[in-house]
């Protein structure tokens, strides 16, 4: 009972949320296009999917994932754990006693970012837009090792204190070589999934991941350290994705070229 | 009935990998037990059935709805109610957000420790209430230039590259206890029903226009929402 009290003040929160959402289309659907939505009832039942549907995700986030996940950021973060596994705790703390982190930050940016509803709904169209060539398994895969690699070089940089801009701006750098080489039809779609990666799974278990270990590391404050772990989860997919494509033509270039070889 | 449970399946496929990695940590490396096993059970099933109305929902309504209008915007011809319907769209749905409204509410305080603005309760309100109001017309903005991008058929590329130009050099002139809040503000934005919804709508725009192709016009939208935001909320730090 407690927990269906709990998706129901969900579900309230959440019709409030999309409110002004609803207002809008159906205004301009109204007073500006002035016709009836095409298959009207079938569209309003779909909405009341998604928001019995996000009321649902929501609960069982709050009840099941979050509370165990922040703990466990906060356990991997905690100055007692991380000497515990230091072989030179004494001698103070090196980047490198930090492993449990970076190999607990990447394994979360990655499985969250697999759960993340607005990248399966972005992955859905890609795949419905490319006639099936972008798979939508595949660039979910590309997307997810892209914010693993992000927030454990995100983490790594605030363990060992190195400015955010460095990261942020090398990173853009290789965004602009690599939308040069890769190929045109990726290059919308990558730029999107650094978008999309943000949301309702991946920011509280990151957000409390990054506060953890502002906190611990000595000599970083989470005020001004806590934070760009987000900018990282949005910055590496956009590279790994146009990875992935690269990569996928690359393979069929060279499987076209041996045919051919096998065929002299 | 093994079809009706087919897609809870590859829900709980999504889930896989959380569950794995929860479960590695708190008992490989953290050797603990798991607190309220049950507890965990009735979420992680609560997550993939709202996994799987979240994804039947898009394909009947938000999907369609989303290309819907845009084909009727197409259909009118008229460029300035489209631009309309896009800022509308972008800002209504960020004003509201709660995640920004925790965010902006946390600049606040932060602004105030670091006595950008006064410590009383109603300069903190404005300044949140100003964040909140920024970022919500950063998006509209975004919106309506990505909107008319797909309609010009500009590349985008150059857009996203020179805005990430703008947003480094901004971010050595802008005072420091901004940056964070603006680079986060990026992600803030594009939350979980407005993503399918501006998808959806870039897509049909780019399908219902004569030589635009939805993989190179269609996308692009989301990439707008992120990138506006940051620019806006650095600009807004540094008229304090």
């Amino acid at each position: 009972m407690e927990w269906l009290a709990l998706v129901w003040n969900t579900l309230l929160g959440t019709v409030k949320d999309v409110l002004p959402i609803v207002i809008i289309i159906f205004g301009f659907q109204i007073f500006v296009i002035r016709r009836p939505v095409p298959n009207l009832r079938r569209v309003l039942v779909g909405f009341a999917y998604v928001l019995f549907g996000l009321a649902f995700f929501l609960v069982g986030l709050e009840k099941a994932l979050f509370p165990l996940g922040k703990l466990m950021a906060t356990q991997l973060t905690d100055p007692g754990f991380i000497a515990g596994q230091s072989s030179h705790a004494a001698a103070g703390l090196d980047w490198d006693d930090y492993i449990w982190v970076y190999v607990f930050a990447a394994a979360i940016g990655f499985s969250t970012t697999i759960a993340e509803p607005s990248l399966i709904a972005v992955a859905i169209k890609a795949g419905e837009v490319s006639g099936g060539a972008i798979g939508v398994w595949g660039l979910r895969m590309a997307v997810a090792v892209g914010v693993a690699v992000g927030i454990a070089l995100g983490t790594f940089r605030i363990v060992t204190g190195t400015p955010l801009h460095l990261y942020i701006i090398v990173g853009y750098i290789i965004v602009i070589i690599q939308t040069a080489f890769a190929p045109r039809m990726i290059v919308p779609l990558a730029y999107d999934s650094g978008g999309v990666t943000t949301s309702t799974v991946t920011v509280p278990l990151v957000a409390a991941l990054g506060l953890g270990l502002a906190g611990t590391v000595p000599g970083r404050s989470p005020l001004v350290d806590g934070f760009g772990l987000i900018a990282f989860a949005s910055l590496c997919p956009i590279i790994s994705v146009m990875a992935y494509a690269q990569l996928s033509e690359w393979r069929a270039r060279r499987k076209n070229s041996n045919g051919e070889r096998n065929t002299d | 009935m093994l079809n009706y449970l087919k897609p809870y399946l590859s829900r709980l496929r999504d889930l896989g990998p959380i569950i794995a990695v929860v479960a590695f940590f708190q008992l490989v490396v953290l050797h603990q037990p798991i607190p309220q096993f049950l507890d965990i059970l009735v979420g992680l099933l609560f997550v993939v059935i709202g996994l799987t109305l979240f994804v039947r929902g898009l394909e009947m309504g938000l999907f369609p709805i989303g290309q819907g209008m845009a084909y009727a915007f197409a259909r009118k011809g008229s460029v300035t109610w489209l631009l309309l319907f896009a800022f509308a769209l972008g800002f209504g749905t960020t004003v509201a957000e709660p995640a920004l409204i925790a965010v902006a509410d946390e600049a606040a305080e932060m602004a105030a420790a670091e006595e950008v603005i006064g410590k009383t309760a109603a300069a903190m309100a404005a300044y949140a209430q100003g964040l909140r109001l920024t970022v919500a017309v950063s998006v509209g903005v975004a919106l309506v230039l990505g909107v008319l991008r797909i309609l010009r058929g500009w590349p985008l590329q150059y857009l996203i590259i020179g805005g990430y130009a703008g947003v480094v050099i901004m971010t050595v002139f802008a005072p420091r206890e901004i940056i964070g809040i603006a680079y986060d503000s990026g992600g803030v934005t594009t939350s979980t029903i407005t993503v399918p919804l501006v998808a959806a709508l870039g897509i049909g725009l780019a399908s219902s226009i004569k030589g635009r192709n939805s993989m190179l016009d269609g996308f692009g939208l989301i990439a707008f929402a992120s990138l506006m935001p940051m620019i806006f909320v650095m600009a807004y730090g540094m008229t304090f």
